[in-house]
């Protein structure tokens, strides 16, 4: 209990803003109520869905296995909130305690938690993207659209960008029969996320199944017929593909445009704040009052040299915006902080791909189970020998005992012997990431920041 | 009824494809595929899919009754 009582009186009568209906704006929203909040709740969102899940929407509903409107976020419990759905917020009045919305609408806080997350990156010719035919991948909407497109039989599909999401998508095209190629800037499909080694076995996966995998070519420019509908694409090699429906999968931008000029520490790279999901100001002064959780925020992690970490991934939204909710309802003593060990997950071409850790910051990796001939290994990544990341395809049970290493700091190579350790796994070998300074496209996790020392691993995955 | 599973936590055990097969499938040897929304007569077989998993993978839409349902725009 707060020395003067206004903790109390926040969780009695105070005003709670949560910016974001996704799922780390729910889980925030439950959270606050779990831990007796009986204040009024405002939950602020830009679609006009109430929260729904995203990983399914490039598996299941892609595969026409679940309808997009089917996927709404089970709730834990009542959360009695008032919605404003379908309504962006536009700006945000740190000294007046205030959000503004799109309908011209201000909604005052004691208390704000902003988690308003990414969106897919567009096609940046506007013309070429708004082509009949032309998707991306990130809403409910996009979803069925692009579903609807797929069912009608398209002779080709073509994915621009070989990230997670794009190997997805081709994944399920070519599980539907449809004949797909993909485009990947790098040299491989996954690169940027998991490095070179990696993302030569993912190539492999893409060609086993069919697809016409293209890798260090861009696609400069989109066709359409007269009609507008899209029709071919130019690649920088000198060919052209003929494509009846091209989903843009070039990563995501960080929705922070709002807080334009509200003095909040928000940019391309997201909301910076501390490890108590408090987000700092312009000057990098952290605030009392405004909360960040999910895919926007971004945030030091000591285990991983208190580099500030944005993560794209699900596991990460839920952890963190309950870490913000505990956080916006006790004093500084009772705090905690976000250490949650980076962990997420794909599924292509029947496989099953894990991941924890930050595989991207390792320079080394080795293979300490399984093979990549056999597509069924466990990659460890090492950075300054100690084990940094790993990753598994289809061997999930691994995964546990890996990120145990992580967490204690254990030296790389790992010193323990292991089953199933084959020949190929007997010695490290360079990890084989792009050099940072060289934009690519797909990875999940984005380090800045600074510690002087490290500024080398500064790792830009797109153009802003 | 809405239920998601934290695919961080499967690790393909697969005890919710062989209690369920109509909502939960496997995809390959360790993906897992299941449906996001299931008709509230199949709380009972998720129920035993839910209290099945090892890993206590998998959340279920808590019974509560909904005094929220309208959506202020």
């Amino acid at each position: 209990m707060s020395v003067d009582g206004s903790l109390d009186r926040l969780k009695r009568e105070g005003r709670i803003v949560v910016v974001g209906a996704s799922l780390a704006g729910l889980r925030a929203a439950e959270t606050l109520r779990e831990k007796g909040f009986d204040g009024s709740l405002t939950m602020i969102g830009d679609e006009p869905y109430e929260p729904y899940d995203r990983p399914p929407l490039s598996k299941q509903v892609l595969l026409g296995r679940a309808t997009a409107d089917r996927t709404g976020l089970p709730r834990h419990r009542a959360i009695d909130a008032r919605w404003r759905l379908g309504v962006p917020a536009t700006g945000l009045d740190m000294a007046a305690r205030r959000v503004r919305l799109a309908d011209g609408d201000e909604v005052e806080y004691d208390r704000l938690l902003i988690a308003t997350g990414i969106r897919a990156r567009p096609w940046p010719q506007e013309d070429e993207a708004e082509l009949d035919g032309v998707f991306v991948l990130r809403t409910r909407d996009d979803a069925e659209a692009l579903e609807r497109s797929l069912a009608q039989g398209p002779r080709r599909v073509l994915v621009i960008g070989a990230g997670f999401t794009g190997s997805e998508i081709a994944s399920a095209c070519r599980e539907r029969g449809i004949a797909v190629t993909v485009a990947e800037r790098a040299d491989a499909p996954l690169v940027g996320a998991l490095g070179g080694v990696v993302g030569r076995v993912a190539a492999e996966l893409h060609r086993k199944h069919g697809v016409d995998l293209r890798c260090g070519v861009m696609v400069t420019g989109l066709e359409g017929d007269s009609a507008g509908r899209v029709r071919a694409a130019h690649f920088s090699d000198g060919n052209t593909i003929e494509a009846d429906v091209v989903v843009v999968s070039l990563g995501a931008q960080r929705n922070t445009e709002w807080l334009a000029g509200s003095g909040l520490g928000a940019g391309p790279r997201g909301i910076a704040c501390d490890a108590g999901c408090r987000a700092f100001d312009i000057r990098g002064i952290v605030t009392d009052d405004i909360y960040v959780a999910g895919d926007v925020a971004r945030s030091p992690h000591p285990l991983f040299g208190y580099q500030f970490l944005s993560l794209e991934h699900w596991g990460n939204a839920v952890a963190q915006a309950e870490t913000a909710a505990h956080n916006m309802l006790s004093d500084s003593a009772d705090r905690r902080p976000h250490i949650w060990v980076p962990a997420f997950w794909s599924s292509q071409f029947g496989v099953n791909i894990k991941s924890v850790g930050v595989p991207s910051m390792g320079t080394e990796i080795l293979i300490a189970q399984g093979s990549r001939s056999e597509h069924r290994f466990t990659g460890v990544y090492g950075y300054q020998d100690r084990v940094i990341g790993a990753v598994t395809f289809d061997q999930t049970k691994w995964l546990q005992f890996y990120q145990q290493l992580i967490e204690t700091t254990a030296p790389f190579p790992p010193a323990s012997p292991t089953v199933d350790r084959r020949p190929e796994g007997q010695q490290p070998m360079p990890a084989d990431f792009p050099d940072p300074s060289v934009p690519t496209h797909g990875p999940t996790v984005t380090l800045s920041g600074y510690a002087p020392d490290d500024r080398r691993l500064t790792f830009t995955p797109a153009r802003h | 009824m809405r239920l998601v599973v934290d695919l961080n936590r499967c690790q393909g055990y697969a005890q919710c494809a062989f209690l369920a097969p109509d909502v939960f499938v496997m995809h390959g040897d360790e993906s897992l595929l299941y449906s996001p929304e299931v008709e509230e007569d199949r709380r009972e077989d998720l129920a035993r899919a839910v209290a099945a998993c090892p890993v206590q993978a998998i959340v279920v839409d808590a019974n509560f009754p909904d005094t929220n349902s309208g959506t202020d725009r």
